[in-house]
């Protein structure tokens, strides 16, 4: 049960934003800008990100929604998304994309943590400014949006069916209002 | 030097002014956060729960940015800021402002820190449950802003009084819509 009475059943992030919509228009434009531009790295890579960040900050709701989400993007391949969340270094996935792994676990732990180091080897492998600057914003966003869940205890599902439909929505329709309405997508009953 | 090539503005104001796409809705964000006046919270509550949770996180720009906007607002001087980064149960906020600067510094650590008790201890000094969801989200959003700063390593002036001289014209202006190279 959240920490206040967000007076809706909605899982996770959006029974906080249905609470305060006006908190939740810019949290969803900056979602939708850093989620799901194709400028740079792609909808699936910056998804992947977030997955990575959010399961470091042991944030069940959203590296169960973002690692969907991902998956969705990767028709269907859970098994990469789950060795990006949990070992990235092992995983089949470009070495620029691990190299901005490893400059958004540094923003985890705090800006500081990113070293001269990270930065010379993102580029060696073919990171622009664009993409470490969008990798290091999208890591700090997800600093908030899983202290944001978990700090007000939002409502999290532990039956895993149930997060495939609300990933469709937002890979389909994107992070817009639609995302806190009343309305919501439901696993089918098979 | 920052790590990636930004126009030579301090602290955030850089990575804004490179990628306006995200400044856009990240001013939206502190402008409804930090100065809307449609809330319980005053602005001056409000800017120091960020101020709090940036100097937790180590982040010299948005301490001092943030600690002179509190300080224009409550009337506080520098010292009085300082004193309540350094040890906010002994200073003479209110009881209400102790309990949600708790909650701040749970946030800071991981949203898991925060129990129960501190929401139960905040509600029973008067906090409602707005105020609580904007301390957490005020908390959590300067996770994000303090590690986008030092994240890109971008500079900050050294000069505490700078903020303090700047911060009548940034609480008036507000955070949308003011020209970043101003």
């Amino acid at each position: 049960m959240p920490h206040i009475n967000v007076n809706n059943s909605l899982a996770g992030i959006r029974g906080l934003m249905n609470f305060r919509p006006e908190t939740a228009g810019p949290l969803c434009d900056l979602a939708e800008v850093l989620l799901r531009s194709k400028d740079g790295l792609t909808p699936a890579e910056r998804e992947l990100i977030a997955t990575h960040v959010s399961y470091l900050n042991d944030c069940f709701y959203c590296h169960n929604s973002h690692g969907e989400i991902a998956c969705y993007y990767l028709k269907g391949d859970r098994e990469l998304v789950d060795q990006v969340r949990k070992d990235y270094q092992h995983a089949e996935v470009p070495d620029k994309l691990k190299a901005l792994l490893q400059i958004a676990s540094h923003v985890q732990q705090g800006g500081k943590f990113v070293t001269e180091e990270d930065i010379a080897n993102a580029r060696k492998h073919g990171a622009t400014d664009k993409d470490i600057h969008d990798t290091v914003l999208i890591a700090a966003a997800f600093c908030m949006f899983n202290r944001y869940v978990d700090g007000l205890a939002a409502t999290t599902p532990a039956d895993l069916s149930t997060y495939p439909p609300r990933a469709k929505q937002v890979a389909e329709n994107g992070y817009g209002n639609h995302i806190f309405s009343a309305k919501q997508p439901v696993a089918k009953i098979v | 030097m920052p790590h990636i090539n930004l126009p030579n503005l301090p602290g955030i104001r850089g990575p804004m002014a490179y990628r306006p796409e995200t400044a856009k809705p990240l001013n939206a964000l502190a402008e409804v956060l930090l100065r809307d006046d449609n809330n319980t919270l005053s602005r001056g509550e409000r800017e120091l729960i960020g101020t709090y949770v940036s100097s937790l996180n180590d982040c010299f720009f948005c301490q001092n940015v943030h600690g002179a906007l509190a300080g224009h607002y409550l009337n506080y001087d520098i010292n009085a800021i300082d004193a309540v980064k350094k040890d906010f149960p002994s200073t003479a906020i209110s009881e209400k402002m102790k309990a949600l600067l708790s909650i701040a510094a749970s946030v800071q650590q991981g949203g898991k820190f925060v129990t129960r008790q501190q929401i139960e201890g905040a509600r029973q000094l008067g906090a409602t449950d707005r105020e609580i969801h904007d301390t957490v989200l005020i908390a959590a959003a300067f996770c994000m802003y303090n590690r986008y700063v030092d994240g890109l390593a971008t500079w900050a002036p050294q000069d505490r009084q700078f903020y303090v001289d700047r911060a009548p014209q940034r609480a008036e202006e507000g955070y949308v819509g003011f020209d970043l190279f101003k």
